[in-house]
This record gives structure tokens, C-alpha cells and sequence, in this order.
């Protein structure tokens, strides 16, 4: 596990896709903590931030993810992490890791810098500024999950890449389409499975245990699904 | 060491493998032979645990590879038929990912300096993957497939797409291997059974259709006994005279030189040895002997021969494809 999680990491840096991802991600998250938190002179409402930022995964997340198992596939290297003694769950959650790693590293560094200046020039509430990042980090894991998953049905980067936007959106928007709908059920169905209802108790500075569980149970999902394509396709 | 038992794998409902069983036994090197598409690589992808099969039972060492995936592949260390390298990691960092991949207790730069020693890596330790030639990189597949010492050792075409001068290296490499491994080598390649293997299994649409030692199929396949000769003299007098040789069933020129000599290539049945008779009918006829040979049953004919077994078998005898005994 520690191997694919080494070789992982290596090959997101020693290829322009983690410096990329990087870059991107401090560049447009700077931007936008400019736009909506310091310009507007609202030292203790990152709300709207923080919202932008999961936006923003959605484009760039999928970058991490979509050579994971694809690429293995493509190059054939699958055959040697799969006959070798490591478990199927081993390797999905070691990639997993890998990609939560650059994501997660990035973004607590983003957030501690932007924390410094929101510190020293106006009164932000530290407990909900936290509570944000920490829903943030788990909305960011529940991406990678199902970028795993994607990568592991394709050979193809790129549609591992398109397909995770299109299996994320929905997951993201859910819970606005609830303005149009005038059937409860289908109401609660959205958010249910949205990933933003979830986001707001967070944002509110409560932790909200069944939030935390509703996105663990969401990284578990998927990662058990990409397990069993791999173990599916042992058996084709 | 590895026992496979009435293994079958189905795809849809085409039989890749077709109730197979064979044993390989410790230390021996065999070769699993047959046409593109047999189930060779089905067959050792099996083995790996990189596939599952349908139905029947693959075992190493007393193991189910089913029921102990984990003891199981740490014992056999495999090439794929394509090299599964990655390309943007230098060969000694490959081998370093595979040693702790494998979760490998050997002390790791003794052994890593060992395994480059052994496989001819010198020199290109620190170079990136994908800048090293075909011949390189299947070395450097070798030497992933023996890191952490694996007791049994499974090529899948290792000699794929390679130069000369690099298969010769390859072979000799597996032979050298094979003195303290257990190796299956599958290939399509007649001759490379015969120069590495000490047995072969000869398998054909999904079925083991010959399992023998190596030496015994070029020796007895056929029954009949060969002898390529060149003579000097007017080609169809000596042609025609080979003929009359009690005990010759079949006899033609093979290739007629400059000087006036040619080959000629005589069989005979099994009991009767045509050396002695051929030198004397020759010497009468002062037609000088400038070689003679008996070069045996090749695998070419072996591997029809086995394959129309398998046909007439079946009573689907096809006439069209006979023994293919002028061969060469």
C-alpha cells in the first residue's frame, strides 16, 4: 500500500499534472478569496467563498483523479500492482490517499494563508471559518471517491476526467433544484444526496455528525464500487 | 510446485481455457507452446491471480491461488507479454517500487545491485524508463519479475518483437534463471522451447494437446528416422539410387551447390539406420560424402503432428492438413 501510495504521489510531481493542479488551484482560490471575502471588506463571511471553492473542484479535481486507474489500465502496469501482494482495497485506497494528499495539503495551506490576513485586518469567527475548511476537505474527499471510481471504468484520461464533472454535478446541484419542485419526496430525495444541504450546517459553525457520516458513507461508496469493477473485471 | 487442475475460463461462451491440468515440478523449466489465441496467456494470467477462472482449481506450492491470493503472489514473480513499466520512473527506482510493492525482507541495495548485476542493467540503473530500447526494457521486466527472489518465475513472450542478438541475451537469461527457479515461458516460437525448456506443453484452442520432455519430442514424434546428407555427384542418379535403399520412405534434394554437389534429405522407418547402407551404396558409385547429418524430428512437425492428434481425435480429420514431413 505504501509502495502505490509513494509511486503515486512521485509520478503527480514528477509529471506537469500536480504542479498544474497546484498552481490552478492557488491562483483562481486567490482570486476568489479576493473577490468575495476581501473586497467586500466581510472579514467574518467566507460563506460565499468557500462556495465558489467547491465550484471550483469540480474543475479541477478530476485532474488528480483521471490517470489513477485508467492510466495503470492503459499501460498495462495494472498487471503488475494486481498480481503483486496487495489487496484490491489496498490499492484503491492508496491511490485515494494520494490524490486526497495533494488536494488536502493545498488547500489547508490556501486556507491558513488566507486566514492570516482575515486575522490581522478584521474579526473573523475562527470556529466557523474552520468548520467550513473542514467541510470543504470532506466535500473534496467525496470528489476524489468518485473520480476513483470513473478512472477505474475507462482507459481513457479524458473521459475519466468529463465523466467525473458529470457524476459530481449532480451530487452539487441537487439541492437547488428544489425551488422548482413541488413534490416533497422527490425534495427530500435532492437533498439527500446533496452535497451542499450537507455543507450548511458547517457554515453555521455547528458540527453536524450526521454531515460527517453523510460524506464518509459517500468516499466509502464509491471506493467500494471501484473495488468491485476491479475485482468484476477479474472475472469477465 | 504448480498444479493446475481441469482449469477453465469461458468468455461469454467462447472457452478461452478448456479443462486444463498439468504439474510443473520444482526447479524444471517449461515451456507452454501454441498458436496466437491458444490460451497461453489466459492460462498463465491465471496463474498470477491477475484473472479469475470460470472453473477448476490452479494451486502453487499447495496453495488455492483463489483461497491465499496473498502467499501465493508473493511466490511467483511474473512478466506480462507487455512489459507493465512505468515509464516515467528510472530503472532502479522501478525495481525499488516493486521491492516494496512485493513487501520484500532481502536487504534492499544488495539485492537490487544483485538483480541489475544479473539481468545486465549496469549503466542504465539511472536512466528514465522511457528512454531505453525494447531489448532494455524487457530486461528491466525481467528484473522486475525477480525482484524479492520469487520461487516461481512466469514469461509470457519474452522474446516479443525483439533483435537476434537480444532474444539469444533473453534466453540465455531465462536458462540462467532457471537453475534456481521453478519458470513457465510461454511462446509461439518452436525453437525457443527446444533451446530453454526442459519440458513442453503444447496447447491449442483452449486444450493441452502434448505434454513431453523436451528432448523426447524431437527424438520419437514421428517414428521415422532422418538423415541429411550432401554428396558430390550428378543430383538424380543419386537421387534415384537413395531410393532404392531398403527401409527409405521418403527422400528428396534439399538445395544443389556450385560445385556440384547437393543435399539430399532421406527418412526411413524407425527400425532401420540408412547411415551404413548409404555410405556404401555411394562409395560404389566413388560419389563422395561431404557431410552427414541427422538432425531428428523438428518441432515444426511435432507441434502439426500434435495438432492433428488433437483433430483426428475429435473425427475432424482434416486431409488438408497432413504431416508436414519435407519440412525443414
Amino acid at each position: 500500500m505504501v509502495a502505490i501510495y509513494k509511486r503515486e504521489m512521485r509520478s503527480y510531481f514528477s509529471s506537469p499534472i500536480g504542479y498544474i493542479f497546484v498552481a490552478l488551484f492557488m491562483a483562481v482560490s486567490a482570486w476568489f478569496f479576493m473577490s468575495y471575502t476581501l473586497q467586500k471588506g466581510q472579514s467574518s463571511d467566507f460563506g460565499t467563498y468557500f462556495q465558489m471553492i467547491i465550484v471550483l473542484f469540480v474543475a479541477i479535481i478530476p485532474l488528480l483523479t483521471m490517470k489513477l486507474m485508467s492510466e495503470e489500465r492503459k499501460l498495462k502496469t495494472e498487471q503488475l500492482i494486481l498480481t503483486g501482494p496487495v489487496t484490491l482495497g489496498g490499492i484503491v485506497i492508496s491511490k485515494f490517499l494520494a490524490a486526497f494528499t495533494v488536494f488536502g495539503g493545498s488547500f489547508l495551506l490556501s486556507s491558513f494563508i488566507y486566514y492570516i490576513p482575515l486575522f490581522m485586518y478584521g474579526t473573523p469567527n475562527t470556529v466557523i471559518y474552520f468548520c467550513c475548511v473542514f467541510a470543504t476537505m470532506l466535500a473534496g474527499a467525496a470528489f476524489i471517491a468518485m473520480g476513483v471510481f470513473i478512472s477505474a471504468l475507462t482507459e481513457n484520461q479524458f473521459i475519466a476526467a468529463f465523466g467525473t464533472m458529470t457524476l459530481i454535478i449532480p451530487f452539487l446541484f441537487a439541492s437547488s433544484l428544489n425551488t422548482y419542485i413541488n413534490n416533497e419526496l422527490v425534495r427530500n430525495i435532492l437533498s439527500g444526496i446533496s452535497i451542499t444541504a450537507r455543507y450548511s450546517s458547517f457554515a453555521s459553525g455547528v458540527f453536524d455528525w450526521a454531515a460527517l457520516l453523510y460524506y464518509v458513507s459517500l468516499c466509502g461508496t464509491f471506493l467500494f464500487l471501484t473495488v468491485r469493477v476491479l475485482e468484476k473485471r477479474r472475472w469477465d | 510446485m504448480i498444479k493446475v487442475e481441469h482449469l477453465v475460463k469461458k468468455y461469454g461462451d467462447r472457452y478461452a481455457v478448456n479443462d486444463i491440468s498439468f504439474e510443473v515440478r520444482k526447479g524444471e523449466i517449461v515451456g507452454f507452446l501454441g498458436p496466437n489465441g491458444a490460451g497461453k496467456t489466459t492460462t498463465l494470467n491465471i496463474l498470477t491471480g491477475y484473472l479469475s477462472s470460470t472453473s477448476g482449481k490452479a494451486m502453487v506450492d499447495g496453495m488455492d491461488i483463489l483461497e491465499h491470493p496473498m502467499e501465493v503472489k508473493k511466490k511467483i514473480g511474473f512478466l506480462p507479454e507487455q512489459p507493465p513499466l512505468y515509464l516515467d520512473m528510472t530503472v532502479r527506482e522501478y525495481l525499488n517500487f516493486i521491492y516494496d510493492l512485493r513487501k520484500c525482507k532481502l536487504n534492499r541495495k544488495e539485492h537490487i545491485a544483485e538483480i541489475i548485476r544479473v539481468v545486465k542493467l549496469e549503466g542504465t540503473e539511472n536512466r528514465m524508463i522511457k528512454n531505453l530500447s525494447k531489448g532494455y526494457r524487457q530486461r528491466t521486466g525481467i528484473a522486475g519479475a525477480i525482484v524479492g527472489n520469487p520461487e516461481v518465475i512466469i514469461f509470457d513472450e519474452p522474446t516479443n518483437g525483439l533483435d537476434p542478438k537480444q532474444i539469444i541475451d533473453i534466453r540465455n537469461l531465462i536458462k540462467e534463471l532457471g537453475r534456481d527457479h521453478t519458470v513457465i515461458l510461454s511462446t509461439h516460437i518452436l525453437s525457443e522451447v527446444k533451446s530453454i525448456c526442459d519440458r513442453i506443453l503444447i496447447i491449442n484452442e483452449g486444450k493441452i494437446v502434448a505434454d513431453q520432455i523436451t528432448g523426447d519430442i524431437s527424438k520419437n514424434y514421428h517414428g521415422n528416422r532422418r538423415v541429411s546428407v550432401r554428396v558430390e555427384g550428378p543430383s538424380s542418379a543419386v537421387l534415384a539410387e537413395m531410393k532404392k535403399l531398403p527401409g527409405v520412405v521418403y527422400s528428396r534434394i534439399g538445395a544443389e551447390y556450385s560445385d556440384g554437389s547437393a543435399s539430399y534429405l532421406l527418412e526411413s522407418r524407425e527400425d532401420v539406420d540408412l547411415r551404413k547402407p548409404l555410405f556404401f551404396m555411394l562409395a560404389k558409385h566413388s560419389w563422395p560424402i561431404l557431410s552427414l547429418e541427422l538432425p531428428g524430428a523438428n518441432l515444426e512437425d511435432v507441434f502439426i503432428a500434435a495438432l492433428d492428434e488433437e483433430n483426428a481425435e475429435e473425427g475432424n480429420t482434416n486431409p488438408g492438413k497432413a504431416k508436414n514431413k519435407g519440412g525443414k
